[in-house]
């Protein structure tokens, strides 16, 4: 206790609020006077008794120093010191000082905000109880082109097999598929909410409690269709109810159906998508009609093992109930199914993955891109780290024959450390600052690269404990990686070869320019890795799509009950009489919206290719309204009919084909006018049209055979397609009211223009494109930074040498030369190493990739252009002055 | 602090504050010399304290809230720093001189033993 006021009042002392030194001086003054006083009245003469009170009392300035170190901390005394003393040397070499300091600010945010992107997108844990115990089912699989991946959605009789296999070994729950619907809260108009659907021991199990009301239980999800009740998040009831506790007892409505709110969650927990915040948890039971539907599959299977169980027992029983599913369903293939395709069938695996950061979608998606974009971010700190080291270093250098003497008069290795070091943290705090304020910027501003703005990713990015130690942690490595090295270096110079100015330049030169070798093969890097994101995406953007997205309009709708196709073309026929609008049509899909409809055709007394065509159902108008170049023949009629079996007898219908299904069943001549016959019915198809090739499912794919047949079929959702004319923004409010007021049942799952479809098509890639672009310019900048001060320096010591030269007769060219060819040397070095690493990483991440080849050594030819622009940038401005040196004056002042 | 004092002040560490406390009890307030003189006196010529020990001591024990410092005038009417205890240093004291007492009891006892 007396200890700490002690110390507190040392704190204090420290500080500056204690005793002055006069006053402290003016007591031990007195003492000397008063010892001096009594020796004098012992009969000892004046001189004799003040030497002999000095002699016994001791000196005012040791003492003195004695009560400074007692007076404040002596520590906290030294620190102040040495930051006053880093502080001026700072702001005496003012424009390096920025230049280092900016720069490595940007980098440090640049890697701030890639470290809080991964950590909101996959490495925050849920806030729920013990997220570490948290598994979701996966099962590899492969897609319709034999692809391996990875799938979490399932249907619900598998999850009603699992919750059976698994027993009371684990508590298994539903967790549908975060999406977006339009609800209506009262006589409101429709507002988009995030939905998920859960089953009812999903609450209980993740351990949550209700700020409001009631949360779900067992028994809200026990009867299909019966369960109209909902539970909505924390966040939701601030955004939308101001928590108003009176929300409990309200209901919206989603199509037809009335739900009541029953009760809010509390904390912070959205769902378990990062990416996706949801506002709205609807029991299991109310998605009836996929209840018994095998393939419908809507959701993830979330699973808590039981106490003391041991997850890797729960798997191994899941695997043994799904090895014995996929062999029965492997009995059912096909006869001429190839083996290849029965084994990997067979060879599906089932696994429990941990769960405790979530899973989503923007997870997959994310993943390797935002690795890979932090880890250019820490190359870029790197970078900025080896500049500033390089300026410390420089810095050092021209301060030696300071420490050396320093060092000489009897000062610690240790405190000049520390003064090295303190400055070094000074540069590093400074720079933080810069990075934090430009990470708050830049975060959300990233977030909403990763997505459309129509259906914007929304992730907890809060500045918590988490981010706070990630930046604590990003400023201590950096300041050690750039401030250890040049501290050492200068402390650990033997003061004779300062003085003999012999090794310390020799290693010095070696030091720097090993970082400027390593800085100009991150350079080289970090452009070769963004000009294959960029060309990657320059050539998916570039690609043609088949179709105009500009001033389309995408619809995607649902009825209360199916609707024959005539009273789906009454809606399209209602919209086209809207004002501006040119033209509508149905659809039973629109290319790139995520559907595949695949089924094989075979041109009789020929073979047919492996792969089966495309298929999409349009009705008339579709080609124009899509502006699809129609080649030859004719649009859809209201009259025509698909291929079908009627009555269980094959019955005739007509198509149009693209260019790619001429070429591969017709060798290119004109189909039109000829048949085909479909295998799954055995209907004669008659090709009445042909256009170009477009887009289908995704724009990555290559140019497929595709079919499109009329819309001809009672169903329940269809997709609109209208196309305005320029500038008509208020399409969406318009478009939907229109059709509430024809049919008040239908249910708008989403308006958007089409431009928003393609683009969330290429997300990925503009997203790697936009960061690693901008990281690729900070990576030249800070080249060049690099180059600039490294030769800048040398020009500067090397003064001496010039001056003589120049005045040798040597020409100003020549000595450019000279300065420049040792470190051209080493940049070339560098660059070779950089392309060698940019290779090798284009190996690494050819799956992100889109008709680029990694191994492409045109994509070396952006970066080794960029850094000679930034050498020659760097190089210029001091190969001036050294060329403009006055010899006669350098001689002098150096004498 | 010069080397020759160094086995003298390994001495004073630990008893130093008690001494400096004891003074001040028994004297009443008192500036540092006479404090200084006074154990001078009291041991003897044995403790002969210099500037750099006594000073810094005074601080202490005025920072832990011991004593309290204030400029006044001595008899020869002269300026200078008198310390005196504060309640917390009179409570300081006695328990120090109670563990000193224990102390030097138990060594007696020890040392006293054949």
């Amino acid at each position: 206790m007396r200890a700490l006021l002690e110390w507190f009042r040392r704190l204090r002392g420290s500080l500056g609020h204690a005793r002055s030194d006069a006053d402290l001086q003016e007591e031990l003054r007195t003492h000397l006077a008063l010892a001096s006083e009594r020796a004098s009245a012992r009969g000892q003469a004046l001189p004799d008794a003040d030497r002999q009170a000095r002699l016994q009392a001791g000196g005012v300035t040791q003492s003195m120093d004695a009560l400074h170190d007692q007076r404040g901390l002596p520590w906290l005394d030294a620190l102040r010191s040495d930051i006053a003393f880093g502080w001026r040397q700072i702001v005496r070499h003012r424009i390096a000082s920025v230049a280092a300091v900016l720069s490595l600010g940007l980098a440090m945010g640049a890697a701030l905000t890639a470290f809080r992107l991964v950590d909101a997108v996959l490495l925050r844990p849920l806030p729920v109880a013990d997220p570490s115990h948290l598994f979701v089912i996966t099962q590899s699989s492969h897609s319709a082109d034999q692809i391996a991946e990875d799938r979490d959605d399932f249907d619900y009789p598998t999850f009603r097999r699992y919750v059976e296999r698994a027993g009371s070994r684990a508590e298994l729950m539903l967790l549908g598929m975060a999406s977006r619907r339009n609800i209506i809260i009262g006589a409101g108009e429709p507002e988009p909410v995030v939905q998920q659907f859960v089953s009812g021991n999903v609450f209980s199990t993740l351990g949550l409690q209700p700020a409001a009301g009631r949360l779900l239980d067992n028994t809200d999800d026990v009867v299909p269709g019966g369960h109209p009740v909902a539970v909505i998040s924390s966040d939701y009831w601030q955004r939308r109810f101001a928590r108003d506790p009176a929300v409990v007892g309200r209901t919206f409505r989603v199509g037809p159906r009335l739900y009541t709110i029953v009760g809010v969650t509390s904390g912070p927990f959205t769902g378990t998508e990062p990416g996706m915040v949801t506002d709205v948890f609807v029991p299991s039971m109310m998605n009836p009609d996929a209840l018994n539907a095998n393939g419908w599959s809507w959701f993830r299977i979330w699973l808590r093992p039981g106490a003391g169980v041991d997850p890797g027992q729960v798997q191994a029983v899941l695997r043994a109930g799904f090895h014995g599913d996929q062999a029965e369903r492997a009995k059912r293939f096909a006869l001429d199914t190839p083996k290849a395709r029965i084994d990997a069938f067979l060879a599906e695996e089932l696994q429990l993955q941990p769960a405790a950061s979530g899973a989503s979608a923007a997870q997959k998606t994310f993943r390797t891109p935002l690795w890979i974009l932090a880890a250019l971010a820490a190359l870029l700190v790197l970078m900025a780290c080896t500049n500033v080291a390089n300026l410390l270093l420089a810095r050092a250098m021209t301060r030696k024959i300071e420490i050396a003497l320093r060092l000489s008069i009897g000062a610690a290795r240790r405190r000049l450390l520390q003064m090295l070091l303190v400055e070094s943290t000074l540069l590093a705090l400074i720079a933080s600052a810069i990075g934090a304020a430009f990470a708050w910027w830049a975060a959300p501003f990233v977030v909403s690269m990763l997505a459309p703005p129509e259906q914007p990713v929304r992730l907890v990015l809060d500045l918590d404990w988490r981010t706070l130690l990630i930046a604590t942690m990003l400023t201590v490595a950096v300041t050690m990686l750039f401030g250890l090295l040049p501290a050492v270096r200068a402390s650990a110079t033997p003061l004779l070869d300062v003085l003999k100015e012999v090794r310390g330049q020799r290693t010095h030169r070696r030091l720097t320019h090993a970082l400027v070798a390593a800085q100009a093969a991150f350079c080289v890097f970090l452009v070769f890795g963004a000009s294959l994101f960029l060309g990657t995406l320059e050539r998916l953007q570039g690609r043609p799509l088949g179709f105009v997205p500009d001033h389309l309009w995408h619809l995607s709708v649902q009825s209360a009950q199916n609707r024959s196709s005539e009273a789906w073309t009454q809606l399209a026929a209602a919209l086209r009489a809207m004002p501006r609008v040119e033209s509508a049509a149905i659809a039973g899909w629109a290319p790139l919206t995520g559907n595949q409809w695949r089924s094989s055709v075979t041109r009789p007394g020929r073979p047919s290719p492996e792969d089966a065509p495309n298929w999409v159902s349009v009705a008339p108008g579709y080609v124009e309204t899509m502006k699809m170049r129609l080649i030859e023949g004719r649009d859809f009629r209201p009259a025509d009919r698909s291929p079908r079996k009627e009555h269980g007898q094959p019955a005739p219908g007509v198509a149009i084909v693209n260019e790619s299904f001429a070429r591969v069943y017709f060798d290119g001549a004109t189909p039109v006018g000829q048949h085909v016959v479909v295998d799954s019915s055995q209907a004669p198809m008659e090709i009445v049209g042909l256009v170009a090739d477009a887009v289908y499912a995704s724009v990555r794919e290559s140019s497929h055979p595709a079919v499109f047949i009329p819309f001809d079929n009672e169903r329940s959702d269809a997709t609109i397609l209208v196309r305005t004319d320029a500038g008509a923004p208020e399409m969406a409010q318009a478009a939907r009211r229109e059709l509430l007021r024809l049919d008040p049942g239908l249910q708008i799952w989403s308006v958007a223009p089409f431009e928003s479809i393609v683009t969330k098509q290429v997300i990925r890639e503009r997203l790697l494109a936009v960061l690693s672009g901008f990281f690729a310019t900070l990576g030249l900048v800070l080249a060049l930074i690099g180059m600039y001060s490294v030769l800048n320096y040398a020009v500067t010591r090397e003064r001496r040498e010039i001056g003589l030269r120049l005045a040798l007769g040597a020409r100003p060219g020549h000595i450019v030369t000279m300065l420049t060819t040792r470190l051209a040397g080493v940049v070339v070095l560098g660059a070779a190493v950089g392309s060698g690493l940019g290779l090798a990483f284009g190996r690494y991440v050819h799956v992100l990739l889109f008709q680029m080849q990694p191994t492409d050594l045109s994509a070396l030819v952006p970066p080794i252009v960029g850094l000679a622009i930034a050498g020659l940038l760097a190089v210029l401005p001091p190969a001036l002055r050294a060329a403009r040196t006055d010899p006669a004056q350098t001689i002098r002042t150096e004498g | 602090m010069a080397n020759g004092d160094q086995a003298k002040t390994d001495v004073l560490q630990g008893t130093l504050d008690v001494m400096v406390l004891q003074t001040l009890e028994s004297m009443g307030a008192q500036h540092g010399y006479a404090i200084a003189a006074r154990l001078e006196q009291a041991s003897g010529g044995a403790l002969q304290l210099n500037m750099g020990t006594l000073y810094p001591a005074l601080m202490r024990l005025e920072q832990r809230g011991l004593l309290r410092g204030a400029w006044g005038t001595t008899d020869t009417n002269r300026k200078a720093r008198f310390y005196s205890l504060t309640a917390a240093g009179r409570r300081q004291l006695a328990a120090d001189r109670k563990a000193w007492d224990r102390m030097s009891a138990i060594m007696h006892r020890v040392l006293s033993q054949d």
